[in-house]
């Protein structure tokens, strides 16, 4: 059981820098999703961690240890691999018992750990197995016994879920779920699925080229986000983002869009020129009487809610409404948002700061 | 284009037989002739038309073991009744045991210099892939080609400043000399057959062993080294077939001490008249231990000779 302080983590190969100056704090217990497109630094970040790789500077801190120099084996962590990297000569019980042999404990006292894990995650009858020849799931149980037969302080895994079936993932991932609420150690896993992040996670690092975007709560970052880049990549459909042109100050509570008044919450920050005006779909509704308007381009229907495509003069947006509600291709509407969760983002594409996202944003 | 896998029909499976089976019989034929001819007798083996149908006789093999001197047929018959059946097939040429023959350390000069040299390959060539496979070498596609680069001209080529050098170093008609040479052929070979072996192993097991608290050298020891037994045993044979069967550097390095069964075996043929069958039953012999090897490693070989093309 352990905090995990990572403070100002970089690494760089050669020319490329893979993580660019990363700061956050995993808490004890905590749940942790390192969550970005492949390529973003994510399992990187992992790998220092877990002593795979050296950062290039940096510190991390295991409950108040800095190991960034240590090697993996004396940082008291267990890694769960994509390919679950079992080892293939050896059965399921001499895979989840290879950690406790390393540390020199007694066989008889090796075989009662071995055994309560198994009958903890249910595999205590593949236990003589060979590896080869078990199932994806299966595969998983016994990549995750042998990460908790150890009792780390803390579990790190490198999307785990990522060589399963989609219909067996969701399982999965329930069951890892139940098995850390079980155990209460922090866990830090990588995924590139946003889905998964949401659903799985007590807080989410978002990343994208080496740079952590956003840090919080998942349903923070999914009303608050802190970039267009979060905007973008949390949500299906992502969140709309209409550019316009325009001026907030401290206080403003109205934009304009093609001299349709907008409210928006009232302003801390304030910025002019090109702007966007982040909408989350659910917040949209198509009300003729609004000033914004809008053609219907495309329906997509998703039983209980439609998704419709509207073209604007800002750029596409996409609309989450009841189904029963009646929407004709080609047909003008008007666009009416929710005035509360609407977000701002400056040319850079950072949000301004506004009352609505003031708590989520300042703590980043 | 796009091909689709069908099961082959029955005419097909026969024609694939027929000519796996006829291209075995032309290959196996070489082999029963020389196995033939070390049973048979001198008169037999230079027969014409050839015998296929003959009495086996263990006159070949006991030529090959000793050496005989002819004798008078008076001397022989003071000599009293022979004691052994090897005696008797000798004195029906008039001739006596006179002691063992030479073919006996060749063989075990073969035996030490061929598994001498392998295990020197494979040894070092393993820790050499697996470097190359796993960590940054400086200048690394390089070295690879220069390893490779030694074995652009056929090793003969370079027999006569080996020839020089080894008799400047001591190392002429020396079993270290015969094991240093052929373990710098194999080298290269050991060095890119596992390379490829070792670059399919998932690099995943040794960081989970280096987690799991095993040092570098224990997750190659206990990790990697059992991944890649097919590997290390296809090429094995590999570089116990070339040791076991050269014949040129042999002839040129070799006299005494440290000659090798290959050399040795034609020499049989100069030892009083053509003496076929001792030559083919000293050939014979010398088959056995890559027969044996081969026969046991064969389930690592099929699948190693794959060269891991195909993933597990």
């Amino acid at each position: 059981m352990a905090q995990i302080v990572i403070k100002n983590l970089r690494k760089e190969f050669g020319a490329f820098t893979a993580v660019q100056s990363s700061s956050f704090t995993i808490e004890d217990g905590e749940f942790f999703m390192l969550l970005g497109p492949s390529g973003c630094g994510k399992t990187t970040t992992l790998r220092m961690i877990a002593g795979l790789e050296l950062p290039t500077a940096g510190e991390i801190y295991i409950d108040g240890a800095e190991v960034s120099q240590k090697p993996a084996s004396q940082r008291d962590i267990a890694f769960v691999f994509q390919m679950f990297a079992l080892y293939p000569h050896m059965n399921v019980r001499k895979n989840i018992s290879y950690p406790l042999v390393s540390q020199g404990m007694k066989r008889d006292q090796v075989r009662a750990k071995v055994n309560e894990v198994a009958e903890i995650l249910g595999i205590t009858s593949i236990l003589e197995k060979p590896v080869g020849g078990l199932s994806g799931g299966d595969r998983q149980r016994v990549a995750l016994g042998r990460a908790i037969v150890r009792d780390p302080a803390c579990f790190l895994m490198d999307e785990p879920l990522g060589a399963l079936d989609a219909e067996f993932r969701e399982h999965m991932a329930l069951e890892l779920r139940a098995l850390h609420d079980r155990m209460r150690a922090t866990t830090v896993y990588v995924t590139h699925d946003q889905l998964e992040a949401m659903q799985m996670g007590d807080k989410i690092v978002v990343m994208n080229h080496g740079v952590v975007e956003q840090f919080g709560r998942p349903q923070e970052i999914y009303d608050w986000p802190a970039t267009t880049f979060v905007a973008r990549f949390i949500g299906s459909p992502a969140m709309n983002l209409l550019n316009f042109d325009g001026m907030v100050g401290n206080g403003s509570a109205e934009v304009t869009l093609s001299d349709a008044p907008i409210k928006i919450p009232p302003m801390i920050s304030g910025a002019s020129g090109p702007l966007t005006l982040g909408v989350r779909p659910e917040h949209i509704r198509l009300d003729d009487s609004a000033p914004l308007k809008a053609r219907i381009k495309a329906a997509e229907y998703l039983g209980t809610t439609q998704i419709i495509t509207l073209d604007t003069p800002h750029g596409p947006v996409k609309a989450r409404i009841a189904s029963d509600q009646p929407a004709t291709i080609g047909d003008t509407t008007g666009l009416a948002f929710d005035a509360r969760s609407i977000t701002l983002f400056d040319s850079t594409g950072h949000a301004l700061i506004s009352e609505a996202n003031q708590k989520v944003l300042s703590h980043g | 284009m796009s091909y689709s896998i069908t099961e082959p029909s029955n005419r097909q499976k026969w024609i694939a037989g027929g000519l796996v089976i006829a291209y075995a019989i032309l290959t196996l034929l070489p082999l029963a002739w020389i196995i033939a001819t070390g049973f048979k007798t001198p008169a037999d083996a230079i027969a014409y038309p050839p015998k296929v149908l003959f009495t086996p006789s263990l006159e070949g093999y006991v030529n090959l073991f000793t050496s005989r001197s002819r004798v008078t047929p008076e001397d022989l018959a003071a000599l009293g009744p022979p004691t052994t059946w090897y005696d008797e097939i000798v004195r029906q040429y008039g001739m006596v045991i006179t002691g063992a023959s030479r073919y006996g350390e060749r063989f075990l000069n073969s035996v030490i210099i061929g598994f001498g040299s392998t295990f020197l390959s494979v040894f070092l060539g393993t820790i050499a892939a697996y470097a190359f496979s796993r960590f940054k070498v400086p200048l690394k596609d390089d070295l690879l080609f220069f390893i490779l680069s030694t074995r652009m001209m056929p090793p003969i080529a370079v027999a006569i400043p080996i020839f020089l050098m080894y008799r400047q170093l001591g190392l002429s008609d020396t079993h270290l000399g015969m094991i240093l040479l052929y373990t710098a052929v194999n080298l290269s070979l050991s060095v890119w057959l596992l390379k490829g072996f070792i670059d399919e192993i998932p690099i995943e097991y040794e960081e989970a062993a280096l987690i799991d608290g095993y040092t570098r050298f224990q997750a190659f020891y206990k990790v990697v080294l059992p991944q890649a037994a097919t590997g290390i045993a296809s090429t094995a044979i590999f570089c116990l077939i070339f040791a076991w069967n050269e014949y040129a550097f042999a002839v040129l390095l070799t006299s005494g001490t440290a000659q090798t069964a290959p050399p040795f075996i034609p020499t049989i043929i100069g030892a009083g008249g053509k003496d076929w069958p001792a030559v083919a039953a000293g050939a014979t012999l010398f088959l056995l231990p890559i027969m044996v090897f081969t026969i046991l490693l064969r389930k690592h070989l099929l699948r190693g000779i794959t060269f891991g093309a195909v993933r597990k």
